[in-house]
């Protein structure tokens, strides 16, 4: 990068109101997200310290599906950018099913919230939200659709390690179709310049990503010795009563990540989950505790990525977090 | 009484007619085509297409029970407004139109507004349950032109031949809305790359297809007539075409929906873009207009469904299905087919007049001495923008919004009245 391109770069920002999937955003906007990220890292983790970025503005939580640990970390890093933090639950509104969504969301309005993070059961809700709303609206995660802070935070947890996704191999293993993890991942991972490769049985397995071009398959084995990097997916254990797989020990059998399987890996191998994990089912203890697993890390990171995009979203550059710090 | 519509290019897609003529009316019968007679009123028509006034086999009226999304008053004036003389209403109101009274209330209803003719659909099952066949004789006395369960499927296969069996004494056809609705299982879009890569839930082809190729199998058992409504798959129209060569009664309908648009407006336009069956992909769509040109596809009906925008206004996968289609009818068949693909005009527009009318049997859909003078006058070239102002239904639920397109009606004609004159 030329010394010119960098000071452009330094002041760069994110010129658009929400954050509601990966595919809206360029390869140079995440770049961009994990450099912030990176910086926020260290403060966070090194000091107390609260930046101003968010002082006097109200971030919402509108959680119309319960979450602790996504939930959680937007209100941690709202709170470390000095927001005054509000939350509406699925239990203390009458939000449960979507009739009211455009009531509340005039509400909210009327109320001058700055930021909607909205955790939503069915697909496309947020996007709905946006059109409806001047509040810069976050993506929390919707129906199977996406969770882009997530794939934020994954491809961040990589790029720490490795410097760049380019040219990584990446498998994203489990139940891929009801997956918004999966999705999110797949884009931020491809457009990155990684190769994704997608694992688990038909019928968690939808056909029609390979009218994307990405690799499938159902054999984890056979894909183990060529990953730098392997996501293991939470198992829905409700989905077995759908007869999309027979048991939870045949699933074990074929797409459980356990020591085993590890050993099959490169010895650098990163692996990933998005939490919380279902221990002895879809990874086992072993691998859960073992030194190439960076679920802990993810958490940490989490935080770190969503100050980023609070801040880039509401003006920052990384000029201005660098003054601050 | 005597009307001439003057110098108009008349088209009759049943004689192929394709002249520029004069059509001379008198007490609401054509009596003849050609050169002009005196007359007490005359239209000019020139530069315009006279056509037969346009018959639509699929339309939900909301009344009884949803007056507030709209009243058969209400549908009658806009289909008036959008070049029709003719509908056939879905029985899927509440309560369900399932006996005489209910029938001959929307007739009645029709005939008070003077705008249109209502030929009501009547249930196949009572009370739309799907378990016992509905009193389709008395049903048909009173005016009912076929049977469906329109909005969902006959799931039963053994109720789908006895309905097929026993409506064969009142030569009818059952109408079919066709999907099977375990492998629906609950999808909201149609399953394909843009419901993988927007995580909703997925409708196949497969569910629309494997209860068409059920219902011609049974149709070939039972010798009954059978029509299946607003097919969306490709494979579909292939099934169809299959089972006319092997001889069975069955005929079929799009909606200009599925010839005009792809499951990727879904994006875009969100709930206004939901239906049953879902908007496909463009394979789909390319095998539809082939379908219509080949005369698989018999008839285009517009599935006219009108919703609140509060009801459209939320979560793609709580908002009901349905689109209006009266509208936007004729300025979709005229740019996506005719001018985009090259159908004829007497190509296009028989799927919307003796098509549609042979298939309920009415003496309609045609311009010929001793018919009805049911007329529509359009405009092929005029732009018409799809916008608040042009949309005069009370719900404006439409992913065309919009658009900008071609073909105008600028006046519809009913016995020899002028019903919409634009
Ligand atoms: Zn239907």
């Amino acid at each position: 990068m030329t010394k010119n391109a960098l000071v452009l770069f330094e002041s760069m920002t994110l010129k658009r109101k929400d954050l509601l999937d990966i595919s809206s955003l360029s390869h140079d906007e995440i770049i961009y997200i994990f450099e912030a990220a990176k910086i926020f890292k260290k403060v966070f983790t090194e000091t107390n310290k609260k930046f101003s970025f968010l002082s006097g503005r109200t971030v919402c939580m509108l959680f119309i599906e319960p979450s602790t640990r996504t939930r959680l970390s937007f209100e941690i890093a709202a709170k470390r950018l000095s927001a005054d933090v509000i939350s509406v639950a699925p239990s203390t509104s009458s939000l449960v099913k979507g009739e009211s969504l455009i009531d509340t969301v005039k509400t909210l309005e009327a109320m001058k919230t700055g930021f909607i993070i909205m955790r939503h059961p069915v697909s496309l809700a947020p996007d709905f939200l946006s059109r409806n709303c001047e509040a810069h609206v976050i993506n929390g995660g919707d129906g199977n659709h996406a969770h882009p802070t997530q794939a934020l935070l994954d491809g961040f947890s990589v790029y720490e390690r490795t410097g760049s996704l380019k040219g990584l191999k990446v498998a994203i293993v489990g139940d891929i179709k009801h997956s918004r993890v999966a999705r999110s991942g797949i884009e931020l991972f491809t457009k990155m310049g990684s190769e994704v490769v997608l694992c688990g049985p038909p019928t968690l397995l939808p056909d029609d990503f390979s009218l994307y071009g990405i690799e499938m398959t159902f054999d984890l084995d056979s894909i183990l010795p060529k990953l730098d990097v392997v996501n293991m997916l939470r198992i829905q254990l409700e989905r077995q009563k759908g007869s999309l797989f027979p048991s939870i020990r045949e699933y074990n059998k074929y797409f459980s990540l356990t020591k085993d399987r590890l050993k099959k890996c490169r010895k650098d191998v990163i692996v990933m989950h998005p939490g919380p994990i279902n221990r002895g089912i879809e990874i086992d203890d072993f691998v859960a505790d073992c030194e190439n697993a960076i679920i802990e890390e993810q958490v940490t990171n989490g935080i770190a990525v969503r100050m980023a995009v609070f801040s880039l979203l509401c003006g920052k550059t990384l000029e201005d977090i660098n003054k601050e710090k | 009484m005597k009307l001439c519509i003057k110098n108009g290019r008349v088209l009759d897609p049943a004689s192929g007619l394709d002249k520029t003529a004069c059509v001379n009316i008198e007490d609401g019968i054509i009596k003849s085509i050609g050169e002009a007679e005196t007359a007490d009123e005359t239209i000019d028509a020139a530069g315009k297409l006279v056509l037969p006034g346009l018959i639509d086999l699929h339309v939900h009226f909301r009344e009884p029970g949803r007056e507030d999304q709209e009243t058969i008053a209400g549908g009658c004036r806009i289909a008036a407004k959008s070049g029709y003389t003719s509908v056939v209403t879905m029985p899927n109101t509440n309560p369900p139109i399932d006996n005489q009274a209910l029938v001959k209330f929307i007739k009645h209803e029709a005939e008070k507004s003077g705008l249109l003719n209502i030929f009501p659909a009547a249930a196949v099952s009572k009370g739309m349950k799907g378990e016992e066949i509905s009193e389709m004789g008395e049903l048909h006395t009173a005016g009912a032109v076929a049977f469906t369960d329109d909005g969902k499927p006959v799931s039963s296969s053994i109720l789908m031949r006895r309905a097929l069996e026993y409506s064969r004494m009142f030569d009818v056809p059952i109408m079919a809305h066709e999907e099977d609705h375990l492998l629906v299982d609950s999808g909201v879009i149609n399953e394909g790359k843009v419901s993988a890569s927007l995580g909703l839930r997925g409708i196949p082809n497969a569910a629309e297809e494997v209860m068409i190729a059920r219902d011609v199998i049974i149709a070939g058992l039972s010798k009954g007539r059978l029509h299946v409504q607003h097919i969306s798959s490709g494979g579909s129209v292939e099934i169809i075409r299959n089972a006319k060569k092997r001889g069975v009664k069955v005929t079929c309908e799009t909606a200009p929906h599925y010839f005009s648009l792809t499951d990727e407006v879904v994006r875009e336009k969100l709930a206004l873009a939901k239906m049953n069956p879902p908007l496909r992909t463009e394979d789909d769509r390319i095998k539809i207009i082939e379908g219509l040109k080949d005369g698989t596809i018999d008839a285009i009906a517009t599935d006219h469904a009108p919703h609140l925008m509060n009801e459209k206004r939320q979560e793609i996968e709580f908002a009901p299905n349905g689109i209006i289609g009266l509208e936007t009818a004729v300025p979709l068949m005229i740019t996506k087919l005719v001018k985009e693909n090259g159908l004829s005009y007497n190509e296009v527009f028989a799927k919307v007049t003796c098509n549609p009318a042979k298939i309920i049997k009415i003496k309609k859909g045609e311009i010929k001495p001793g018919y009805d003078a049911d007329i529509v006058i359009i405009d092929p070239e005029k732009k018409v923008i799809i916008n608040d102002d042009f949309v005069a239904s009370n719900c404006k639920n439409t992913p065309f919004m919009g658009a900008e397109l071609f073909g105008s009606v600028e006046c519809t004609i009913l016995s020899g009245r002028i019903t919409y004159k634009a």
